[in-house]
């Protein structure tokens, strides 16, 4: 189209028409700018000095990590806590689910719809109403208080959610792959593992991958399934620092900046899978 | 079939067939029909036992548990004897009651409409092409990634009246910059929406954006031609196309906004004087605080019937879109 030797012949056009889509983008930086700027103002926050008082710069002038410091001190533990309880959220997790949406999509049973149907109404049951029927099971139990405990509330979070999204994505294998490895004389059970899993890798990944955001971001078991200290995710830490160290700013926020790392991170790493989980889940 | 005596040598492999003794022996049809599907089953039986007992039970219990009386003892005597319906006859005589559900209406019509037209509004911009359009469009997702609590301290952070960067902020250009964003009655249940509209939009706006991705560029360019408006061409073509999307997102956005509890706990603990109180809130409240968790069980229950009437609502949809 218009190239740059062009440009002494038309004129008009070739400048009009970028400026013009330039102007969406600074109108979308600043769009951005506004959405992003609580995060933004919980680094800027974490690394000033006295971040407790009223003038908090708009950029951190002199960079101090002194809040990232007491927060790894204090906060450290809570941080592996958080990440032990969704990796076992996650694991059990996969475990449950992908046999079942592999059974939902391949084998013809009856009550399979039924199970479908129920799945994606568990996931209207608020999850306060669960804890609250928990806590008194777990006390029975001896489950309060316990890192098991909690990675399994934790899985319900992600379960039915990953059992919709693997299904949906089983369903579409075709049978002649699976009657194929049966044929070779697989059992269900190995062609489940060798043949429909690694099929399948893209949907696991992106289920295991919103399982472990459901249990890292989780409050409210952690809230209600613990009465002590022993099991203390990272979320619950931060929520009982801010009773605790109201003048403290600088630290609160750096533990709010780690508690969003892992995320970030695993963002990063698997964007195309995120984004395929989400409307794939959600719509479909 | 091939299948069953491929499934039957291939037994020993399987930890979850019923058992090993059944290597090829002539069997008759039907007890080999039976035993493949009660192998199949066993794939599934684990999810159907975790969600019973994490789905399942708890709302069988929460209506129980609406009938006993629950006290701090409970847990050390283990009994809570049955006390017809005077949880019910408490929860409803107290006014606590009405103001969190008026609430609750409150923050779930104002949090929806807030995200759901900002999301329609980001998602039709995102449709114009642009330099930077894809990598604009992800970094909108960010807020999602941090934990909803910890959202809630940043925003509790910036709200804050006198140390706030908002009210310096409104300071700075000239506008009052003393609101007592989070500890006034009249203002804190507005500012935990505002929060909630801020965390929602980027999800309304990626699945609008996807839903408006599948509606055919040619309807809108015959729109065009026929001489409608960029408005009217939006409201007649896109919007009807739209609709089973649209649905989907607000049933989905109801379903989250409705029981919400992360968020209020962390912004305002239901404060100031029960001005942020929902049902959610006061579900853990009476459950966890109070410890009568015979109350937090009829709210509870209550929050049920309102989800029930949504995902009754919500499959139909979902139902009419998969034909």
């Amino acid at each position: 189209m218009a190239t740059t030797t062009q440009i002494p012949a038309a004129p008009a056009p070739a400048v009009h028409r970028p400026r013009r889509r330039w102007g969406a983008t600074v109108f979308g930086v600043v769009v951005l700018a506004v959405m992003l700027f609580p995060l933004y103002w919980m680094i800027n926050t974490a690394l000033q000095p006295d971040a407790s008082l009223v003038d908090v710069g708009p950029v951190p002038t002199g960079v101090d990590f002194s809040g990232f410091t007491s927060a790894i001190t204090e906060q450290g533990t809570n941080l592996l806590t958080s990440l032990a309880v969704a990796l076992g959220a996650v694991a059990i997790c996969l475990a449950i689910s992908a046999p079942a949406a592999y059974g939902l999509a391949q084998f013809k049973l009856r009550g399979s719809k039924t199970i479908v149907f129920g799945t994606l109404i568990t996931q209207m049951v608020p999850g306060i109403v669960i804890a609250n029927a928990l806590y008194s099971a777990y006390v029975d139990l001896g489950l309060v208080n316990s890192y098991f405990g909690l990675m399994l509330a934790d899985a319900s979070l992600g379960i039915p959610f990953a059992i919709v999204l693997m299904r949906s994505f089983m369903v579409s294998i075709p049978r002649e792959v699976i009657e194929a490895a049966e044929v070779d004389g697989a059992g269900r059970f190995r062609t489940f593992v060798q043949v429909v899993l690694p099929m399948s890798r893209n949907s696991l990944i992106t289920a295991g991958l919103f399982s472990f955001l459901y249990a890292w971001s989780d409050f409210m078991f952690a809230l209600t399934l613990n009465t002590t200290d022993d099991v203390k995710p990272i979320t619950l830490g931060i929520y009982q620092y801010i009773g605790a160290h109201v003048g403290d700013w600088g630290s609160v926020m750096a533990a709010s900046v780690l508690s969003a790392v892992p995320a970030a991170v695993l963002l990063v790493l698997s964007q195309k899978y995120i984004a395929a989980g989400i409307t794939g889940g959600s719509v479909k | 079939m091939s299948s069953t005596t491929a499934s039957a040598a291939a037994l020993p492999a399987d930890p979850k067939a019923p058992a090993a003794d059944t290597v090829k022996k002539p069997v008759n049809p039907r007890s080999a029909k039976r035993r493949k599907s009660l192998a199949q089953w066993g794939f599934i039986a684990p999810a159907v036992i975790f969600m019973a007992l994490f789905f399942g039970y708890p709302l069988v219990r929460n209506i129980v548990m609406s009938f006993q009386d629950y006290s701090p003892s409970t847990f050390f005597t283990g009994e809570a004897p049955f006390n017809g319906t005077d949880n019910w006859s408490n929860v409803f005589n107290d006014g606590l009651f009405g103001k969190a559900l008026w609430q609750t209406i409150l923050f779930t019509v104002g949090s929806l409409v807030g995200q759901f037209c900002i999301g329609l509004a980001l998602a039709v911009f995102f449709t114009r092409r642009f330099p930077l359009n894809g990598i604009l469009r992800s970094l909108i997702l960010l807020p999602w990634l941090v934990p909803m609590v910890v959202s809630g301290i940043v925003w509790r952070r910036i709200f804050d009246q006198d140390t706030g960067v908002l009210n310096s902020f409104l300071g700075t250009i000239g506008l009052p910059g003393d609101t007592p964003w989070l500890t006034s009655t009249s203002m804190a249940l507005i500012s935990v929406i505002l929060v909630n509209i801020w965390i929602g939009i980027p999800f309304n706006m990626v699945i609008l954006y996807g839903g408006l991705q599948e509606v055919p560029k040619e309807l809108n360019e015959a729109a065009a031609l026929d001489g409608a408006s960029a408005w009217r061409t939006f409201r007649s073509v896109t919007l009807p196309m739209l609709k089973p999307v649209i649905t989907v997102v607000l049933v989905l956005g109801f379903m989250s906004t409705v029981k919400i509890l992360d968020l209020v706990l962390a912004l305002t603990d239901g404060g100031p004087a029960d001005s942020t109180q929902t049902l959610g809130t006061l579900t853990y409240q009476n459950s966890f605080v109070q410890m009568d968790f015979g109350a937090g069980a009829v709210v509870g229950n209550i929050l049920i019937l309102i989800s029930a009437v949504f995902a009754v609502f919500y499959l139909r949809v979902n139902r009419n879109e998969g034909k």
